[in-house]
This record gives structure tokens, sequence and C-alpha cells, in this order.
């Protein structure tokens, strides 16, 4: 489970996130939709600790992930974390892409991290893409390749940073339906997105952020047929 | 028109010489180069990231190898520091001037390569649960080594050339040797111009292995 409390962060003197309370269970899809700027990538930076928070806490499975004794390069292993740029290593082929944090970062031997790695490439579709280095491989599967890659650390959460935003629109769809794949494996997963049908199809429940707070939560029903706050009205009639 | 006999024998008599100086010239390059590579690091790491002292004493360093003339850096460890009556040999005035020179250019290419790498890359990195060491040596460094990889093997060219700067502080290599020679026989044009064949040589055998190596370790 995640669980948030109180949760404020500041850029200088901008204040991001004010105050957010969030609970995420095991096996549950939630998806954050909201504006630009609403502060809901800054949240999910916090969640994994690449962002220090200045109030509040977030707690992974119990553990404080900005507490000072907290081991976050092992708390990391339990949070995959998929990009909007999606950040395929360059210089690796696909499937060192995905071996490399399982052998350096959990010792595995590398034969056992090649196999964990055609494993998780073959889930997401690149079973024939091995040895392809990521300047040959389109956006969509670059992005497929950082689930991937997330994937073979064997992590308990995923969370999704607006992972479709910088596709162009035909590969789209080819991204989405891994990550609906995700979902009904059972996997947890917080989604920053844009896409309201994904949020509307494959969340639990949907978060709208609003100037960096929760403006309103719920199942996807209640989010999109009968939003209650005038600020959520508003976007939904923006995007639809 | 002009009365100038060309004699070639002296100088075809001194080649074995010429070549012997020659390998001299390349091992103070490439000793220069090893020890720049490494301080030029340090010196971009600590532009990059570091902070009070350590940051200015790299800029410092960059500013004045890359904005003064290689010759006065070279007379600095020569003639400057035997002033102060600290006296070095004519070897190790030569090593300090092309390291302290190359390690200044080469700590700007390094920093450059670093600042091409989209920040994204060491997120990524960190996300999967890699600590900050295998970031740098797994995933940073190695793209680095990609974008500086042409601009290093001209700057090394660059060292194999300014190394003749020596013969002004009485070092052998190639250039002083030549010079040794020269005056010694008068056949200044010949002598020079055979050596520039043999430094023409030596720096297209460098760009042709470095192409060679490039071939071999980047795929992509």
């Amino acid at each position: 489970m995640i669980s948030i409390d109180g949760l404020h962060k500041y850029f200088d003197n901008l204040h991001v996130l004010q105050g957010i309370d969030l609970e995420v269970q095991k096996g549950e899809v939630l998806s954050v939709i909201g504006a630009s700027g609403s502060g809901k990538s800054t949240f999910l930076y916090c969640i994994n600790g690449i962002e220090p928070v200045q109030q509040g806490s977030v707690l992974v499975d119990g553990i404080d992930v900005h507490a000072k004794t907290t081991d976050l390069n092992k708390l990391r292993q339990r949070l995959g974390m998929v990009f909007q740029q999606w950040n395929s290593f360059p210089h690796l082929t696909a499937i060192q892409n995905v071996a490399l944090a399982p052998q350096i970062v959990k010792k595995m031997s590398k034969s056992e991290a090649i196999e964990v790695a055609a494993r998780q490439l073959e889930h997401v579709g690149l079973g024939d893409k091995f040895n392809v280095f990521p300047n040959a491989l389109s956006g969509g599967q670059q992005q497929r390749l950082a689930i991937a890659r997330a994937l073979a650390m064997d992590p308990q959460y995923m969370l999704f940073d607006e992972a479709t935003s910088a596709l162009d629109p035909e590969l789209v769809g080819e991204v989405l339906d891994t990550m609906r794949i995700l979902a009904e494996e059972g996997m947890t997963m917080i989604c920053v997105t844009h896409e309201m049908g994904f949020a509307r199809d494959v969340s639990d429940r949907v978060a709208y952020f609003h100037e960096g707070i929760v403006e309103e939560i719920g199942s996807p029903e209640q989010i999109f047929n009968e939003p209650q706050s005038e600020q959520t009205k508003k976007f939904l009639a923006k995007v639809r | 028109m002009f009365e100038y006999n060309f004699h070639w024998r002296p100088v075809f008599k001194s080649l074995p010489d010429l070549l012997e100086a020659s390998i001299t010239t390349l091992q103070v390059a490439s000793l220069a180069m090893l020890l720049g590579i490494v301080i030029g690091f340090i010196l971009a790491v600590s532009r990059l990231r570091g902070n009070g002292s350590v940051y200015w004493i790299a800029t410092a360093w960059v500013e004045l190898a890359r904005n003064t003339p290689a010759l006065f850096q070279l007379f600095f460890f020569g003639f400057g520091l035997g002033a102060l009556g600290i006296h070095f040999s004519p070897y190790a005035i030569v090593l300090a001037g092309l390291t302290f020179n190359t390690a200044g250019y080469l700590g700007e290419n390094f920093r450059g390569g670093f600042e091409a790498i989209p920040p994204t890359q060491l997120r990524a990195a960190r996300s999967l649960g890699m600590n900050s060491w295998q970031a740098y040596t797994r995933i940073l460094i190695p793209q680095v080594i990609r974008i500086v990889y042409y601009p290093m093997t001209n700057q090394f060219v660059w060292v194999v050339l300014m190394s003749s700067l020596g013969m002004l502080v009485g070092y052998r290599e190639l250039t002083g040797e030549t010079q040794f020679f020269a005056s010694k026989t008068y056949r200044i044009f010949e002598y020079f111009a055979v050596t520039a064949v043999i430094y023409y040589v030596m720096v297209k055998i460098i760009l042709g292995l470095s192409k060679f190596c490039a071939s071999r370790f980047f795929r992509y």
C-alpha cells in the first residue's frame, strides 16, 4: 500500500503540492488527471523520492520514502517508473537496457538477468527486438521498452508519468494496451495521464488534481459522469 | 633563379635518429594525453557539480589553459618556475605544459559531453534503483565517451603537434632532434621537410587507429 499524508512540495517559492492525502491499495489502478502545472508529475516524483518534500510523508509498504535512514535505491526496486520521455539508454541494445538493472542492482547473474529481460520484452511485444539499439525503435516501441525495463526489477508498484504524451497519435494505442495488460494482471499502478479513455476504462479510481491539491477523487463513473466539483466539471468540459 | 642545392643525404643518414625521436614525441604526447584525460575529467566534474574553491580552481585552470598561448604555458613551467628556483628537466617541462594545456581543453570537452545528455537519463537510471556511481559509470559516462570521442582524437593530434614546442625548452623530441641536426649540417630545409612528413604520417596513423577503434566500440 502507498499512503500519502499531508504532502507539501515547494520549488523555491512555488507551492506545487499543497497538502495531498491519498491511499493506493494493492492491486488498485489510480489515474491522476488534471491540467499542466497542477502538480501531477511532481506528485509521482515525490513517491519514489526523486524529488524531496518539505512537509508530510509518503509511506510505501510502511517505509517512509523521505526518511533520512531509508535506502532509496532499495526502495526504488519496489517502484517501477515510466517517464514521458521514454529515456531508453541509447548505448545499450534492447535486451541490455532491460537486463542491466537486474544485474547490477539486484545482483542477478548475467544469464539470469538476460532471461528475465527476454521474458519482459516478450511481455510488452518486443520479442523480436532483443538486439536492436533504441534508435532503431519507434517512440511507442521505446516506451514499451521502458515499461519492460521497469518490470524487470519485479516492482510492486508502477508509476506512469504521462507515458503516452510524447508519442505520435498512432503509437499511443500500443502503449496503452501494454498498460491495460499490466492492470489486468493485477499490478498496482498510479498513472498520470491525459488519456481520458484510459482513465475511464482501466482505472479503479480517478483523482483530479487542481493547483496542487486533490480536488476530487472517486470511481471513474463518478468523476466522468457526475463530477461534484466545479473545477472538475470545467476541466472535463475542456478535454472532452 | 635560385641557387640552393638540395642535399638529402645527411637527412637520410640521421633518419634512424629522427624516427627514434618521433617515438619520444609519441611517448610524451601519449602520457600528457592520458594525464589530461584524468585531470580533464576531474575539471569537468568540478565545474559541473563542485562549488566554492573547487569550482573556482577548475575554472581558473580551464581559462588559463585555453586562453593563453601554449608556448607561454610551457615557458611558465620552464623559465617561470626556474626564476623561482624550481627547476624541471626539459622532459618534465614539456610533460607538465602539455598536460596543463590539454587538461583544460578536455575539461571543456567533457563538460559539454555531460551537458549534451538529457538530465532525464540520470533520473531514469536512479529510478531503477541504481546508485549514483552505477548511474554514472554505466549510463552517463559511456554516452559521454561517445560524444567526446572525435574531439578527443583531435585533441590528441593537437598534443602530438604541439609537443614540437619542446624544442624551445631544450627537449630532444622530434622537432628538437631535427633542429639539432639541422644546425649541425645547415640542411635546414631538408631536415624540416622530412620531419614534416614524419609528423604527417604519425597523425594519419593516429586518425586511422581512432577510426578503427570507433568502428569496434560504437555500434549505435
